[in-house]
């Protein structure tokens, strides 16, 4: 007999209901193709950042001059995205290191397999660090593991000192945090440096905040410092069979589940 | 706007479920959202019907659970409920804490039905 009317079963055929407990993050998903994309990186000895800001804060201003003071050092690549325009692949590739350009059309974020096929088109092998960077926004890119290792915000002076109150999510989720454009402070009432780091520590973050301006050479110094230190460290770590994991791989206390990556022949055509 | 992107990953996630059960529909989706977790669940809403439309979960009924805020204290080791714009200890005020919920985006249940031969 039917469940729902008591009718016959040859009238129509019954329906039951049935609950199932998940408990599984939404993006494990994205985050499974992170963590491969992190193993690949980390097999050919790549340090990987994901640089995030908002829309001209100076994310590849400060690419530039990291590039120029850096690429005799070490061999660089860069994954830029944008919604439209190569513009900034071709900054990058002036300054005669590869850049692959996502151009994500009207998506406000880069995700993880984005970055998989664009790590299809670089020569992996001939790369020590790689810079993503992200589509500026302070909202979205926050919300996805691409598999790189840590995570950079920026914040131009000329943004405000109260961002990171207004935006935690993104600021919550910085490794490092670089106060860029300083040397417009002396023209701005909105922006103390002290106060600007407050904020971030009120969301409980510890990660270092460096100050400077690509305009002004010698306050580039403590950025490069922590560059090379990290490269070390990264260095370190895999020799012990670890990696840098960046900070939004979630905490929160349902999510103890681990995702783990399996190959899947789908994300590879 | 990236809800979009997250319902879709909802969607795929809630079908693989469905199908792993021979369910004929999804009817009910719950979610756990945490205020830090960077989803605003109206916007949510909002894309679910898009996310969803012709797959087992089109009309599925999507329940939102917001997870509050709390932080546990690594310097008195009290835990402490927590606002967005600051998550230090509201007992000793210590910036150095650990988030214990309020940054999950989590499916938690999933409710389908089940066509009996």
């Amino acid at each position: 007999m039917c469940i729902t009317c008591g009718c016959s079963p040859s009238k129509h055929s019954a329906s039951k209901k049935k609950v199932v407990d998940v408990f599984e993050k939404v993006l494990s998903n994205n985050d499974s193709l992170a963590a491969r994309n992190r193993l690949i990186l980390d097999q050919h000895n790549i340090l990987c950042f994901n640089l995030m800001s908002s829309p001209g804060s100076g994310k590849t201003s400060l690419l530039e001059v990291t590039i120029e003071q850096l690429k005799d050092q070490y061999r660089i690549a860069v994954i830029e995205g944008d919604l439209e325009t190569e513009n900034d692949a071709k900054r990058i590739r002036d300054k005669g290191v590869p850049a692959i350009q996502i151009v994500t059309g009207s998506a406000c974020h880069l995700e993880a397999d984005m970055v998989f096929s664009a790590l299809q088109k670089l020569d992996l092998p001939a790369i020590d660090l790689l810079f993503i960077e992200n589509v500026g926004n302070l909202v979205c890119p926050a919300s996805f593991d691409l598999g790189h290792h840590q995570n950079i915000t920026l914040l131009s002076t000329t943004e405000g000192d109260d961002k990171p109150a207004k935006y935690p999510v993104m600021f919550r989720a910085a490794d490092i945090c670089v106060f860029t454009k300083t040397d417009l402070l002396d023209y701005l009432d909105d922006f103390d440096v002290h106060q600007a780091e407050i904020n971030l520590r009120q969301l409980a973050n510890t990660a270092p905040c460096i100050p400077l301006s690509t305009r002004q050479p010698q306050s580039m110094k403590a950025w490069f410092d922590l560059l090379v230190q990290t490269k070390l460290q990264h260095q370190q770590k895999l020799k012990q069979q670890k990696t840098f994991l960046p900070k939004m791989q979630k905490e929160g206390k349902t999510l103890h589940k681990e995702t783990h990556y399996e190959p899947t022949s789908t994300v590879l055509a | 706007m990236h809800e979009l992107s997250i319902c879709n990953s909802l969607v795929s996630q809630v079908t693989k479920v469905a199908q792993s059960h021979h369910a004929s529909a999804v009817t009910h989706i719950y979610l756990n959202v945490g205020l830090l977790s960077g989803v605003e669940p109206q916007l949510l809403q909002q894309a679910f019907p898009f996310a969803s439309a012709e797959t087992l979960a089109d009309n599925a009924e999507l329940h939102i659970s917001m997870e509050p805020l709390e932080v546990r204290c690594l310097e008195c080791f009290q835990t402490s409920k927590v606002t967005m714009q600051n998550l230090s200890c509201s007992h000793c005020q210590s910036w150095k804490t650990q988030l214990l919920s309020g940054d999950e985006l989590t499916l938690a249940r999933v409710e389908l039905k089940i066509d009996e031969d």
